[in-house]
């Protein structure tokens, strides 16, 4: 995998490039030629129909696939180190009878105490402040299983943004929420972002909530085939071929 | 060892007045909480048939040590245990089968190998009876001594690596999202698993050792609301059906692992019951 961090040509504001990237899989060509910039600060929705490759490029800037082509990661005052990435995982469940709650899960993925040991109070102290982010301090003592989706989905986002990142990344993450969910989770990321001042990419087939919240739409279907603001992509003539040809999304 | 049987003679415990009592005692003091604590992971991780297939490979390796005139062949039996184990894994990985059909081709092999190897030119299969049913009572000071360190080992291991097994038997993808590699620590878990089965076989019997792995777990799992309760209660609960049901086969004339194990299913039953409700 091809790293490294870049400075110019988006005069210090770009935080994440990609340049020619493709991905084979098999004989399975899944991504070829796809460019995008994401910039310091920003909400880049990426969209596409089913099997467009989308969750594959996700999994390439993680370094999770092999890929040709580059991805180059830049960060203000950070130039020195690899930039911290979060992840969101595509629909996460968890068995409703394992005896795993909010806070072990936590322990798991950040302490050396072992969990089963019970929680520190420092730690218990530092997963109430994750939890504060996403707005879920009550949630600590539930177990996961027991969640609903946007609790879920909230609880990995305090996760993903501990240590917090330059970048994170969601897929999927408006799968299995509800409506009132959803409008309640895309606020709290557009929150995220202007108060922590970091960059969100996250796959999306909840078109309607591109315009109020994302600030570059890309259209994937194996390559990028539009990109732009949410009125330039969706009123874009790819997107009507894609989408109709695909019989929606 | 003699140390615990000045102990046991303290103990105004009848059946503790014969030293192979003792032994069965301390071997279950010793296995209880190595079963309990194992038993978690093998629920959470859904290996409760791949347990029951390293069990039966266990007995194939002990039909090889034999074969080779071997007085213990239970060192031969590790190693088999442990190869199955790995092999197992190797194909898994590599493999569009599901692991229980996996478990089925692994495990039928390797009991139709140690069918095969017992039986060679006519043998009487008799002689492995004692590693179907299992005999605590004949448990050795060398096979306490041997448990120990196992136990000693496998909560070394287990406060090492038990956050990432856990976090990769509930999630593997945010497991390796997280750079959590799970490759080790699962592996090595299955060695020890193989270790602890085939160690025990003798003392609690092949067609036992599963449910001890399985139970204990199971039944916390019926009532622990974290992982804290759900390790401690399968402990305690392996602990309680341990010598519950040594001094049952004491004075019933029994088999102290089948009395263990029925133990532990009445324990499961009874937090099966109490399972409602729980939030």
């Amino acid at each position: 995998m091809k790293l490294f961090f870049h400075g110019g040509g988006c005069g210090d504001s770009c935080c994440l490039r990609v340049q020619d990237l493709s991905v084979k899989i098999g004989s399975d060509q899944i991504l070829s030629g796809v460019d995008l910039h994401v910039h310091c600060g920003q909400l880049v929705a990426l969209i596409g129909p089913n099997g467009a490759g989308k969750s594959t490029f996700l999994k390439a800037i993680l370094g999770q696939v092999d890929h040709d082509g580059v991805i180059a990661f830049s960060s203000p005052g950070q130039r020195d180190r690899r930039p911290r990435i979060g992840y969101v995982p595509q629909s996460p469940t968890f068995d409703p009878g394992d005896p795993v709650t909010v806070a072990d899960l936590f322990a798991c993925c950040m302490s050396k105490r072992p969990a089963f040991l019970g929680l520190s109070k420092a730690m218990r102290k530092t997963v109430l402040a994750c939890l504060e982010r996403v707005h879920g301090e009550d949630l600590i003592d539930q177990r996961v299983g027991t969640l609903s989706g946007g609790e879920l989905q909230r609880v990995l986002l305090a996760l993903a943004l501990e240590p917090l990142p330059n970048i994170l990344i969601l897929d999927e993450p408006l799968s299995g929420v509800d409506v009132e969910g959803i409008g309640m989770l895309m606020d709290m990321l557009d929150e995220i972002r202007k108060t922590y001042d970091l960059s969100i990419l996250m796959t999306t087939h909840y078109l309607s909530t591109l315009e109020k919240y994302a600030d570059q739409v890309v259209l994937i279907d194996h390559t990028v085939l539009a990109q732009g603001t949410p009125s330039e992509v969706l009123s874009s003539l790819a997107f009507a071929q894609v989408f109709h040809r695909k019989g929606g999304v | 060892m003699d140390v615990w049987y000045l102990f046991c003679r303290l103990l105004p415990i009848e059946m503790l007045r014969w030293d192979f009592m003792c032994n069965a005692l301390l071997g279950v003091l010793l296995m209880a909480p190595l079963f309990g604590l194992m038993s978690t992971m093998v629920v959470t991780g859904r290996m409760s048939f791949f347990s029951d297939a390293l069990g039966h490979s266990a007995f194939t390796g002990i039909a090889i040590g034999s074969l080779f005139g071997l007085a213990s062949p239970t060192w031969v039996a590790v190693l088999f245990s442990l190869a199955f184990a790995l092999l197992f894994s190797f194909v898994r990985s590599r493999s569009d089968h599901t692991a229980d059909t996996l478990i089925g081709v692994f495990s039928s092999t390797a009991v139709a190998l140690g069918i095969f190897i017992s039986t060679l030119g006519g043998s009487s299969f008799t002689k492995y009876n004692k590693y179907l049913i299992g005999d605590i009572l004949s448990i050795a000071p060398g096979e306490i001594g041997m448990l120990a360190l196992v136990l000693a080992a496998v909560l070394v291991f287990w406060v090492f690596f038990s956050n990432r097994l856990t976090l990769t038997a509930i999630h593997p993808q945010l497991a390796s999202s997280r750079g959590i590699p799970g490759g080790l620590s699962q592996t090595l878990f299955t060695a020890a698993i193989a270790v602890v089965v085939t160690l025990t076989i003798s003392s609690v019997g092949l067609m036992i050792v599963n449910s001890l792995l399985v139970l204990p777990g199971a039944a916390a799992r019926n009532v622990a609301r974290n992982l804290k309760q759900y390790h401690l209660l399968s402990v305690l609960f392996a602990l309680a059906a341990g010598i519950a049901g040594l001094v049952i086969s004491y004075y019933c004339g029994s088999s102290a692992g089948a009395a263990i194990s029925l133990v532990m299913a009445a324990v499961f039953a009874v937090t099966f019951c109490f399972r409602k409700g729980r939030k």
